[in-house]
C-alpha cells in the first residue's frame, strides 16, 4: 500500500490542487503532484507515492538517525568482527 | 482459464517456459530433437558444427534511446549464435508489415539493419516480406535467423555448468528494459539512459580463445532478465547458483527507476550483456580478456555454481542473509505496494 | 538514491542486529503491518538474521491481500463491458476473482490498462470522450489522497465519462480486530510508515493503551525495520506499551493535514469487508454523498454481485498471524504463485508467496565458498 520513494524537487509550477513539480530520483525525473506539500519548493526532498508527494523529508532528522546509528560503539564492531564500514553513496 | 495466450507467455518467465514445455514441445513431438533449451541449435553436418537460431522482435516504441527494432534484431540473433561458441556467418531478415505502415519508417528500420550488420561483419543473405490488413499487426514485426560455424574445440552450452564454476557478468543489467519503460506512453519518465543493445560475438571469440575448455556456459539474458537466465541454467545444468547482491552491476538510473515502479532489476530485460559459467582456474584470464573490449569493460564476477539446492538460485543479500531469486512469472507489472 | 541507500548500510545493520540480540531475553511476535515492509523483510532476508525467538508476522497491509472477492468480481464485471477502459495499479491484475482475473480477461479482449498514477486515468478519460474510463481505487490511507484527487480533477474538468471503483481500507480498525481475536499471537506492531506520513499516529494511541501493545511507526528500508524491531523489543522487555516513531524523517504526530482534508472531502468512513477476515465496522472509505455520481458500483449497477471464498484458502488465519502457509492443505499443491488460490499467494509479498518463494521447505543454503 505504500511504495513511497524520496526525490528532490527540481522545478515547480501551477498552484492549488494542480500544483505540480519535476522531481529527480537519482537520475530519473518524473512529474508529481505537489498539492499536499504546499511548503515544498525546488531543492526540497519529498516522498512520492503513485505520482503524488505525500510528505516532505525532514532532512535534519534523516541525518540525526544515521549519526545515532554510526555512534553506536563504532570501534568495537570494526575490530571485533573485522567489518570495514561501507561509505554511504 | 489459461487456454488462451496471455501477454505473460511472451515475457521470458515461467509462463513462457510453460508454453514451450506444455504446448509447443509436445505438439511438435518427434519432429523436434527435443533436449535442453539452448540459445541456438547445434547441428553436426558433414563433420562440421553448424549453429542456427531465429528470433522475432516486436518492441514498442520501435525507436528508443540507444537503438531501434532493426538494430535489436541484428544484435539479438548474432548474440544467440555467439552464445553457442559460434562465429555468425549470415543473417536472414523477414518482415510482417501492417497495411498503411509508412514506407520511410520501413526504410529507416532497414537502413539500421544494414548499418548494424555491416558493423558486425555479418551479411544479410535472404529474407521475406508479408503485408497484413490494417490492425492485424502493430506496425511491423521483424524476424531474423542466424547461422554460424562453431569455433574449433569449444562447446559451451546450457548443460555445461559445474559446481565450483564462477559466474561472470560482462556488463551492467537492466539498461534495455528501463529505457523502454521510460519512453512508454503514460508511465514515461526522463532519464539519461540508453539501451545496451550491442553485438557480443567478438567478445565471445576472444574469451573462448583464452579459455576454450574453461568456459562452460554462455547466455545473453534478454526478456525475463538475469534471474530467468540463471534459473533456466540452474535447472538445465542441474546445479545450484549463489550470487552476491553487492557484486551486481546495477546502474543508478536502473536502480532508481526500479525503486519507483516496484520492479526487481534482476527481472528487467537486457540486450547487450552475457553471463558466463567459467572454471575457477580460467576466471582471471577470462575477465582480463573481457576487459579488453568496450562491451566487456565492466565485466565482474557475481557468484558461483554450487552443489547444494540444484535448480535453485539464491542471493546473498546486502544484509548478509539469503533469499531465493525467483523467475519472473508473466508480464512485469509496476507495483504500488 | 539519496535517503534510501544510506538506510541499507550493512555495517549499521550489523550494529542494530547485535543490539537486538543483546537485549532480547524472551520470544516475541511482532507484526509488520505493511506489504512494503514485508517486501523488504523477505527480499533482504531480515527475518533470518533476528534472534531465534523473535517472529515477524506479515500483516494485512497489502491491498492485493485484503481486497474482497466480490469487489474483484465487480471489477471483472465492469472491465468486461465493451464501452469501458478499466484502469488499475499493476498489483491488482493477477488477483484471482471467482473464476478469472483482470489479466486473463485482458487476454480475452477486455480493455484493461495499468496506470502508475490516478492522474493517468483522468487523462485517458479526456482523450477518450466516447469511452467510460473506470479507475480501480484501491489502497490504504497512503493512496486515498491521490485516488481522491482523481475525483476532484474529474469534477473540475466536468468529465462525465470517469468513475472510480472504491476499495479503500483503514489500518487502525484492522489492527483492533486482530487484537480482539482470542487466538491473537501479535504482541507488538510496526505501523506502516507512509500510512502515518498521511494520517499521523494519534489514532494508534488508544489502541496501544487499551490492548497494552507497543506500536512503532516504522519505515521501509532495512535499517528502519531493524531500528523499529529494536524499539518494539525494548518496550516489550520493559513492559511498556506506547506509540513511538522510528520513521522520524517522514512522519509527524499530526500527519499531513492537507492530504487528510482532501480525504475527508471526497470520502466517508464506511464498513468494509476484508478478504479472509470478514466485515469490519468503519474500516474503509466510500465516496461521500457530494461525489456519489463518480461511483462506478452504482453507475454500472454491480452492487448486487456477491461471491464465496474458496473453502480451502486459510488467508484469514494467515493474515492474522494465527496460521502459517505451511499449515494450509492447498499450499504448494492446489495453490502456487502461478496458479494462486487466495490473495496472499498472488502478491509477491503476500505471506504465502513469500514462503513459497523462499522455498520454505526445500532450501538448504550452502556455506561452501569455492
Amino acid at each position: 500500500m505504500c511504495l513511497g520513494i524520496p526525490g528532490r524537487i527540481v522545478e515547480v509550477w501551477g498552484e492549488g490542487l494542480s500544483r505540480t513539480g519535476k522531481v529527480d530520483f537519482g537520475g530519473v525525473r518524473k512529474e508529481a503532484n505537489l498539492a499536499f506539500v504546499p511548503d515544498a519548493n525546488a531543492g526540497d526532498y519529498v516522498i512520492i507515492h503513485v505520482g503524488f508527494a505525500i510528505t516532505m523529508v525532514n532532512e535534519s532528522e534523516a541525518q540525526r538517525t544515521l549519526e545515532v546509528l554510526r555512534a553506536m560503539d563504532e570501534q568495537l564492531l570494526a575490530t571485533e568482527l573485522g567489518i570495514k564500514p561501507v561509505a554511504p553513496s | 482459464e489459461t487456454e488462451r495466450v496471455l501477454l505473460g507467455h511472451g515475457s521470458g518467465g515461467q509462463l513462457s517456459a510453460g508454453l514451450i514445455a506444455g504446448v509447443i514441445g509436445p505438439a511438435l513431438g518427434a519432429a523436434s530433437p527435443g533436449g535442453p533449451l539452448q540459445d541456438a541449435a547445434v547441428l553436426d553436418i558433414g563433420g562440421l558444427s553448424l549453429v542456427m537460431t531465429t528470433d522475432s522482435f516486436v518492441v514498442t516504441p520501435r525507436f528508443f534511446p540507444g537503438g531501434d527494432i532493426g538494430m535489436l534484431a541484428v544484435h539479438g540473433t548474432i548474440n544467440d549464435v555467439a552464445m553457442m561458441g559460434a562465429w555468425p556467418a549470415a543473417l536472414s531478415l523477414a518482415y510482417v508489415i501492417e497495411e498503411g505502415f509508412p514506407l520511410d519508417e520501413l526504410r529507416r528500420i532497414t537502413e539500421s539493419v544494414g548499418r548494424a550488420a555491416l558493423a558486425a561483419g555479418v551479411p544479410v543473405v535472404t529474407g521475406d516480406t508479408k503485408v497484413v490488413g490494417r490492425g492485424a499487426a502493430d506496425g511491423v514485426f521483424v524476424n531474423t535467423t542466424g547461422i554460424g560455424m562453431r569455433l574449433p574445440g569449444v562447446s559451451p552450452d546450457a548443460c555445461g555448468a559445474k559446481p565450483g564454476d564462477a559466474v561472470l557478468l560482462s556488463g551492467p543489467i537492466g539498461l534495455h528494459g528501463v529505457t523502454i519503460l521510460s519512453v512508454r506512453e503514460g508511465l514515461g519518465f526522463e532519464a539519461e539512459i540508453a539501451s545496451d543493445t550491442q553485438p557480443l560475438h567478438r567478445l565471445v571469440r576472444r574469451l573462448l580463445e583464452v579459455a576454450p575448455a574453461g568456459v562452460h556456459v554462455l547466455r545473453d539474458p534478454t526478456r525475463g532478465g538475469l534471474a530467468s537466465s540463471l534459473n533456466e541454467l540452474a535447472v538445465t545444468s542441474g546445479i545450484g547458483v549463489e550470487i552476491d547482491e553487492p557484486a551486481l552491476p546495477v546502474p543508478e538510473t536502473v536502480a532508481s527507476a526500479c525503486e519507483m515502479l516496484g520492479l526487481d532489476p534482476l527481472h528487467v530485460a537486457n540486450e547487450g550483456c552475457l553471463v558466463a559459467f567459467v572454471a575457477l582456474e580460467a576466471v582471471d584470464s577470462v575477465l582480463a580478456a573481457m576487459h579488453e573490449f568496450p562491451e566487456g569493460e565492466h565485466a565482474v564476477r557475481i557468484g558461483e555454481a554450487v552443489e547444494a539446492h540444484p535448480g535453485q538460485v539464491l542471493m546473498r543479500t546486502l544484509m548478509g542473509s539469503h533469499r531465493v531469486v525467483d523467475m519472473l512469472i508473466g508480464e512485469q507489472l509496476p507495483r504500488i505496494c | 538514491m539519496k535517503y534510501l541507500d544510506e538506510y541499507r548500510d550493512p555495517v549499521l545493520a550489523r550494529k542494530l542486529l547485535d543490539e537486538i540480540h543483546r537485549e532480547t531475553t524472551k520470544p516475541w511476535s511482532i507484526m509488520e503491518v505493511c506489504g512494503g515492509q514485508t517486501h523488504t523483510i523477505v527480499r533482504q532476508g531480515i527475518d533470518e538474521l533476528l534472534p531465534e525467538g523473535v517472529r515477524l508476522i506479515h500483516g494485512p497491509g497489502c491491498p492485493v491481500c485484503v481486497t474482497p472477492l466480490e469487489l474483484i468480481d465487480k471489477a471483472l464485471a465492469i472491465a468486461a463491458r465493451p464501452e469501458v477502459i478499466f484502469t488499475s495499479y499493476g498489483d491488482m491484475l493477477r488477483v484471482p476473482g471467482s473464476d478469472t482475473s483482470l489479466l486473463a480477461l485482458k487476454g480475452r479482449g477486455a480493455d484493461v490498462r495499468v496506470v502508475y498514477s490516478p492522474v493517468e486515468a483522468v487523462q485517458m478519460a479526456i482523450k477518450n470522450p466516447d469511452r467510460e474510463v473506470v479507475f480501480f481505487g484501491i489502497g490504504f490511507e497512503t493512496t486515498a489522497p491521490a485516488n481522491a484527487m482523481s475525483v476532484l480533477q474529474a469534477e473540475a474538468l466536468g468529465l462525465t465519462n470517469f468513475s472510480i471503483l472504491v476499495s479503500h481500507v483503514l489500518v487502525p480498525p484492522a489492527i483492533t480486530v486482530i487484537l480482539e481475536s482470542p487466538a491473537c499471537q501479535v504482541q507488538s506492531f510496526l505501523a506502516a510508515g507512509h500510512v502515518c506520513a498521511v494520517m499521523g499516529w494519534t489514532e494508534y494511541e488508544p489502541i496501544a493503551e487499551r490492548y497494552h501493545v507497543p506500536i512503532v511507526v516504522t519505515g521501509f528500508e532495512p535499517l528502519d525495520l531493524l531500528e523499529g524491531v529494536l524499539m518494539a523489543i525494548r518496550q516489550l522487555e520493559s513492559g511498556r506499551a506506547e506509540v513511538e516513531n522510528q520513521y522520524v524523517r517522514a512522519v509527524q504526530r499530526s500527519g499531513n493535514t492537507h492530504a487528510i482534508d482532501v480525504i475527508r472531502r471526497v470520502f466517508a468512513v464506511s464498513d468494509r469487508t476484508w478478504r479472509g477476515i470478514g466485515t469490519i465496522p468503519s474500516s474503509g472509505l466510500r465516496l461521500a454523498e457530494a461525489y456519489r455520481r463518480f461511483d462506478a458500483e452504482t453507475r454500472f449497477a454491480v452492487t448486487g454481485v456477491s461471491a464465496v471464498e474458496r473453502p480451502e484458502c486459510i488467508a484469514g488465519a494467515i493474515l492474522q498471524g494465527v496460521k502459517l502457509p505451511t499449515d494450509c492443505p492447498a499450499y504448494g499443491t492446489l495453490c502456487t504463485p502461478r496458479m494462486p488460490l487466495g490473495a496472499p499467494m498472488v502478491s509477491t509479498e503476500g505471506t504465502c508467496a513469500a514462503f513459497f518463494g523462499a522455498g520454505r521447505k526445500r532450501v538448504e543454503t550452502s556455506e561452501v565458498r569455492a
